[in-house]
């Protein structure tokens, strides 16, 4: 059975040597780009604030005053072009039963024993994973954000919920940190990953290698598509 | 000079003074942590107010303002007599008026609270300040807000157990009373002391001050008042400001004074466990990926993965043609 | 005040009625705040509101405003019940055993000798019985029928707990609660002090309000003694020094009258000013009248007045009216009889009462001329500032001169404070602008007016020409050399009455103080009771010792006081009849054998035997007065009328409207209201957050206070609908205004009569100029009428009705 979310728009194969497989267009990694700008610059902005010992990442932005002002702001930011994504890409991350399997074979992931991986659509459980924890905390990050975001909404909450607000926006932070490096580091330790975010394509070895449903749908896509 | 003054009702100096409050003297210090011993300990001084005294004339809002130069705006009535109606950051003190029927004598008492900063022993602003230096400590206990060094994100708003700083939005700084201590530090009371017409509001040593209260509430208990006491908080291990009330058994009822303040357990939470082990986490979080990337092996595509695709790839394009 | 402010600090109960010291008056406030601390003084507040001052006291009770007399007659009944009196004192510093003349009576609410049509009383049966000797008779064993006391008891009897509550709205309980702390004060080692202001003054029986407590206090022997005495808190800084030198239409300097159409001669004017002693043996001071008078002229017309022309008495006006008071003043402009009105240190259109005859009144002039360091808004009355001053400008001919003055801070000279110390400062700031002082403004136009009349001659311009004007700069007296006038100096060589040999002031020196004043001219004195202020000691006003030998609150070298530098009047009273202070703990003189001592100046001849010289030595009884003969307008007794405008009609006798003396004008009878239109009743007062309508251009106290507001209770805000901050129409028979609506359990409705009465209270510091919100006051709705004797308006007692409404609109 092929899962129609297991294609996107704008994804194809073109044949040769190696096959490229588009997987992102322009406009998905300009928005990547700005996320993970937006993203980088709310960790360093939010760590300065967040441990003494990180204050002086203050002085990337100009002091401590403009770090206050723009972190929020970077935050919406964040906001709008991660949601924006969100909408592209949710369906293609929605939970199938094959994740359990191939979650379950943790080790094999580490080991690189990939035959003895299921097949994989255009994401794999641990790219979901990141996607729905990265909704999830930005929901959490810009709800307590708004709360503590004084200059604007300072009357709004009480400071009672301020204080939750602080301590949930700073765990959410944390993870999202975490999650963060996770990303980064399995875009990096995969290699050929990184290309989909810059050139927007991947090598065909690639998408077989690690989401081998999602190119058979691709080729399948490309057989039954009209003629070029 | 004594090293702290001892009340706030003797006159200026006519010649220049060097300041007494120095950075040596700083105790405590926000988003510091290597600050060094002060090479002195001041006597610890306080405010007491005497809330049975006060008249609610507000002589010490208005002399706050002008000691501060600060510029409150001309606000609206809005059913009562405090006004403005909260602090700003141009109203570091605020006559908080309560009308309050005593239950056990059905009388009515207008309970007249001079609201400001109470300057804690154990000051959840500076606990939660992350700018090093906006918020200082010295060791005469006066809790002082440096502005050049405050990056106006409110969390000393959080961190306070009585609601106190408030935040500009001119300049947004955070701003509060100071106890006054540039007055302070060439031996002048706070000029709230100074121009209060009743003496509600004394200031000297803390121990003198406290010798004052048992006065005061000794003779509050002979006008009736059985539980009137002395409010220095020990959930923030005694504040410089000090009030004398009658029913010091509910001091809520004073405008919402809370009954045991202490740093909010959320606040301790954020700025304590989360602050440590959030950082632990997210460094192992990176030094684990840094290592794995160094020790592990990458995952790399291999030259069959491609010819898998290229079969995969030209035997749909075959079909399609 | 009969002490000093410092003084209160000796007290062991305040009661404050009439006053809300701890708002008006915070400073002065503190030496009550010390007595409580110190001394373990009780506070006792006693006001329709629960005040600042309540809310520091020991006791409040609540009462409907105008009925202060009958509850201050139910204590003095109380205290005579209860056997509650300082009998000793009674019987020999008052005139408790004085025999009245057969004829005196009170019926049905008024005494013998009314005239309705002239709303006034032939006086002629409330006098004393007088001896073949000439001088009054007395019983001192209090038993005759007809002595003032057993007329006093009979007098105050119907003033019971009963009757108190049923007319003041002050429960039964506290009442009688504050009666018994108060007659505890009736020992000779306890005192109590009487702190009152406007809330006594303001109704049209405002002086016999701050009798009825005078005698409270006699009869419980608290007057002349330290921590007692009746203190009257002055609204402004320096509204004692107002008093002192005269500034009323009926008054010269010192407390000595201008002459009547009736007096047309010096001679006239004086036979009714012998002062002859009513006892034996006794001082009667007002004897020295003529040499105070004389010495006046002195200063006001130098070698003009002489014993030939009868010292220049006919450049003195005379009256053909009792007064010209500002209510009449106002009442003839309104009628178009006044061309300018000259406006000094004055806001009429926000101060005094029916703002909107005011302003009608002020557009009839041809000319205004404003003298302010600040913006008035009477300087503007004809400006249009949409509902908050709505006139017409275009319909307004009145041609204002507006007159830039400097402030306090920025003036050298003495204010005289309620403790009668005058005080002198020094300026603190450069005037701003144009201002001037308002000695240099007086003194250009004073030189030009008698130029003019030099040029032109006029009816009568001797007294012009002639007026003694040697300043070194005329166009700008300087404060000294005016206070130095006050103070007065000898003309010629004053010699000693018992040794012609002896100079006692050479010529042109400063006399030492009023004792050395004579009547053949050869002094000068511009305000007798200041003179000792500036004598050749020099600014004794100047003084800054505060050194307080016994810590008595004396403070004698402390600036100066009036009279003599005496800080407590009557201090004689104080010692029983052997010169022993009552109460040795709080000494102030004493007699030790051959002449009184102490730590303040003595209030009696140092010589004078304590058995001998009573110590009033300003009445002719050489005692104080129970019973006042002729003295007040409205009765020898103080008698509870109710206010002219009042929701209870009057219990003695319900034909009697307001206090029955009252002068009122014809034009005003029509703008009276009842409570069937104006059912709550009103009370207006200050805000310890503004001064009058000056602080309202401060910007820090407009943000203390930015806002005008009414004060009611939350039943009456429940009844009409009102929500805490809303806005609120309150008007009366003569206007209306809009506020803020503050709701408070501090007031509450009284139950007077049996039936509810709520209180709206209305605070007076807003108005169209200035830094705090656009405002009005209670001048606008207050009637045109005041006391009886002073004409002081009825500010603190009308009638009103209230709703709910919404914001002023836009301003024009």
């Amino acid at each position: 059975m092929i899962d129609d979310s297991l294609v996107q728009p704008g994804d194809a194969v073109h044949p040769g040597k190696p096959v490229i497989v588009d997987r992102y267009g322009p406009g998905a990694r300009i928005n990547h780009w700005i996320t993970a700008t937006s993203l980088i610059l709310l960790a360093l902005s939010g760590l300065a604030l967040f441990h003494p010992s990180l204050f002086f990442l203050t002085a990337l932005f100009g002091g401590g005053q403009v770090t206050r002002t723009i972190h929020p702001w970077i935050g919406v930011v964040l906001f709008i072009s991660f949601f924006v994504f969100f909408f592209q890409l949710w369906r293609a991350n929605l939970w199938v039963r094959n994740d359990f399997v191939w979650l379950s074979r943790f080790t094999d992931i580490i080991k690189q024993n990939e035959d003895r991986l299921p097949e994989l659509g255009k994401y794999n459980a641990g790219q979901k994973f990141i996607f729905w924890s990265m909704t999830g905390l930005i929901l959490v990050l810009i709800v307590s954000g708004i709360g503590i975001w004084d200059q604007y909404f300072g009357e709004a909450t009480a400071i009672e919920t301020k204080r939750y607000a602080m301590l949930v926006h700073a765990i959410a932070a944390v993870l999202i940190i975490c999650v963060f490096i996770l990303h980064v580091y399995a875009g990096i330790w995969t290699r050929g990953t990184l290309r989909a975010m810059t050139r927007g394509s991947v090598t065909g070895g690639w998408a077989w290698r690690h989401h081998r449903k999602w190119l058979r749908a691709l080729a399948s896509q490309r057989k039954a598509g009209p003629a070029e | 000079m004594m090293d702290s003054p001892r009340t706030a009702i003797s006159n200026p100096p006519v010649q220049p003074m060097e300041s007494n409050l120095t950075e040596r003297d700083l105790v405590r210090r926000s988003a510091t942590s290597s600050l060094p011993p002060p090479e002195r300990q001041l006597t610890p001084v306080a405010k007491l107010i005497d809330v049975s005294k006060c008249i609610g004339c507000k002589a010490c809002q208005s002399a706050c303002v002008e000691w501060n130069d600060t510029d409150p705006a001309v606000g609206e009535n809005v059913g009562y007599y405090t006004n403005p109606n909260d602090l700003t950051p141009d109203m570091f003190t605020l006559m908080r008026f309560t009308e309050w029927v005593n239950p056990e004598t059905d009388n009515l008492e207008w309970l007249i609270r001079k609201d400001g900063c109470m300057h804690c022993a154990d000051p959840g602003c500076l606990k939660a300040c992350p700018a090093p230096g906006a918020i200082v400590q010295y060791s005469n206990g006066i809790v002082d807000f440096v502005h050049e060094n405050c990056i106006g994100c409110g969390y000393c708003v959080k961190g306070c157990p009585f609601n106190i700083p408030r935040i500009s939005k001119v300049d947004h700084k955070a701003y509060k009373c100071t106890l006054c201590s540039d007055r302070v530090a060439v031996g002048q009371g706070p000029a709230c002391a100074k121009a209060c017409p009743t003496k509600a509001i004394v200031f000297g040593t803390k121990e003198d001050m406290k010798k004052h209260a048992e006065e005061r509430i000794t003779d509050l208990k002979s006008r009736g008042y059985k539980n009137a006491g002395l409010y220095d908080p020990p959930g923030v291990n005694g504040t410089h400001v000090m009030y004398v009330l009658h029913h010091n058994d509910k001091p809520h009822i004073y405008a919402d004074l809370p009954d045991n303040p202490h740093i909010s357990r959320v606040v301790e939470t954020w700025k304590g466990v989360t602050k440590y082990v959030g950082l632990a986490f997210m460094g192992l979080a990176a030094a684990g990926s840094v290592l794995h990337g160094v020790i592990g092996k990458p995952n790399r595509v291999s030259e069959e993965d491609e010819e898998h695709a290229e079969k995969l790839v030209e035997r749909n394009g075959r079909g399609a043609g | 005040m009969t002490n000093s402010w410092t003084d209160i600090k000796n007290t062991d109960l305040v009661v404050v009625m009439g006053g809300n010291a701890a708002e008006a008056h915070p400073c002065g406030f503190k030496w009550v705040t010390e007595a409580k601390a110190n001394r373990g003084a009780r506070l006792i507040v006693v006001d329709p509101r629960y005040t600042r001052t309540a809310s520091v006291s020991d006791f409040y009770a609540p009462i409907r405003q105008g009925t202060d007399i009958a509850f201050l007659s139910g204590v003095i009944k109380y205290c005579i019940d209860n056997d509650k009196v300082q009998w000793e004192y009674t019987k020999n510093f008052t005139n408790a055993a004085y025999i009245l003349k057969e004829g005196f009576a009170f019926k049905d609410g008024l005494f013998t000798g009314y005239d309705e049509a002239k709303r006034d009383y032939d006086k002629a049966s409330w006098d004393y019985e007088t001896g073949d000797d000439g001088f009054a008779v007395v019983d001192m064993s209090l038993q005759h029928p007809r002595c003032v006391w057993n007329m006093l008891k009979q007098h105050v009897a119907i003033y019971t707990p009963e009757f108190v509550e049923r007319v003041c709205g002050t429960p039964k309980d506290k009442f009688l609660k504050i009666c018994s702390m108060i007659a505890e004060c009736s020992s000779p080692t306890k005192t109590m002090t009487s702190m009152y202001a406007l809330g006594w003054t303001q109704h049209s029986s405002g002086s016999q309000n701050i009798r009825t407590m005078a005698m409270l206090q006699l009869i419980l022997g608290n007057i002349g003694v330290r921590g007692g005495g009746m203190n009257a808190l002055r609204g402004h800084s320096n509204i004692q020094g107002l008093t002192d030198v005269g500034l009323m239409s009926n008054l010269i300097p010192g407390y000595m009258n201008i002459a009547t159409d009736k007096e047309p001669d010096f001679k006239t004017y004086m036979t009714t000013r012998q002062f002859k002693p009513l006892r034996p043996g006794q001082t009667s001071y007002w004897q020295n009248y003529g040499k105070f008078f004389v010495s006046f002229q002195k200063a006001m017309w130098g070698d003009t007045a002489r014993k030939e022309n009868d010292w220049a008495y006919d450049y003195l006006p005379k009256l053909d009216v009792p007064a010209y008071d500002v209510l009449r003043m106002f009442e003839m402009m309104n009628a178009g009889q006044v061309n300018g009105y000259f406006c000094q240190g004055f806001n009429p259109i926000l101060s005094f009462p029916n703002r909107g005859k005011i302003t009608s009144a002020l557009s009839k002039l041809k000319f205004l001329v404003t003298m302010d360091p600040l913006e008035t808004e009477t300087s503007r009355f004809w400006e249009n500032h949409g509902e908050y001053n709505q006139v017409d400008p275009k319909s307004i001919q009145t041609e204002v001169f507006q007159l830039p003055t400097t402030c306090f801070a920025e003036e050298e000279g003495a204010l005289v404070n309620s403790g009668r110390w005058l005080q002198w400062h020094w300026p603190g700031g450069s005037p701003p602008g144009e201002a001037k002082h308002d000695t240099w403004i007086m003194g250009q136009i004073f030189t030009r007016m008698r130029e003019l009349y030099r040029k032109e001659g006029g009816a009568f311009p001797d007294p012009i020409l002639n007026l003694s004007w040697d300043y070194k700069e005329p166009e700008e007296p300087d404060p000294e050399e005016l206070a130095r006038e006050l103070n007065g100096r000898a003309l010629t060589d004053l010699t000693d009455p018992t040794d012609a040999t002896k100079i006692v002031v050479p010529a042109g020196k400063q006399v030492l103080n009023f004792s050395q004043l004579r009547d053949d001219g050869t002094t000068m004195c511009a305000c007798w009771v200041y003179s000792g202020c500036f004598n050749e000691a020099g600014n004794n006003m100047a003084r800054r010792d505060n050194n307080d030998p016994g810590d008595t609150g004396a403070y004698l070298n402390w600036t100066f006081a009036w009279p003599l530098n005496r800080r407590t009047l009557y201090n004689r009273a104080s010692c029983d009849l052997n010169g022993k202070p009552w109460d040795p703990s709080r000494k102030i003189i004493e007699w030790d054998g051959a002449k009184w001592s102490g730590f303040d100046v003595p209030d009696i001849a140092p010589n004078a035997k304590p058995q001998d010289v009573g110590p009033f030595i300003m009445n002719q009884e050489g005692a104080s007065r129970l019973f006042t003969r002729g003295l007040m307008r409205d009765g020898p007794f103080p008698v509870h009328y109710e206010p002219f405008e009042t929701p209870v009609a009057n219990p003695l006798n319900p034909k009697i409207r307001g206090n029955p003396t009252t002068r009122v004008f014809q034009s005003d009878v029509a703008q009276l209201g009842t409570s069937d239109e104006f059912p709550y009743a009103a009370t207006s007062y200050r805000l310890t957050e503004h001064f009058h309508f000056w602080t309202k251009h401060n910007r820090v106290n407009a943000a203390l206070q930015p806002e005008f507001f009414v004060e009611i209770s939350e039943e009456l805000a429940k009844e009409k609908g009102v929500a805490p901050g809303g806005w609120v129409r309150v008007w009366s028979k003569r206007g209306s205004v809009k506020a803020k609506a503050v709701v408070t359990k501090r007031i509450r409705p009284l139950i007077c009569d049996g039936k509810p009465v709520h209180v709206v209270g209305i605070p007076l510091h807003w108005g169209f100029v200035g830094a705090t919100k656009k405002g009005w006051g209670p001048n606008s709705l207050s009637p045109f009428l005041g006391d009886a004797n002073t004409d002081t308006p009825e500010f603190k007692a009308f009638l009103v009705n209230i709703e709910s409404t919404s914001a002023p609109g836009a301003v024009a």
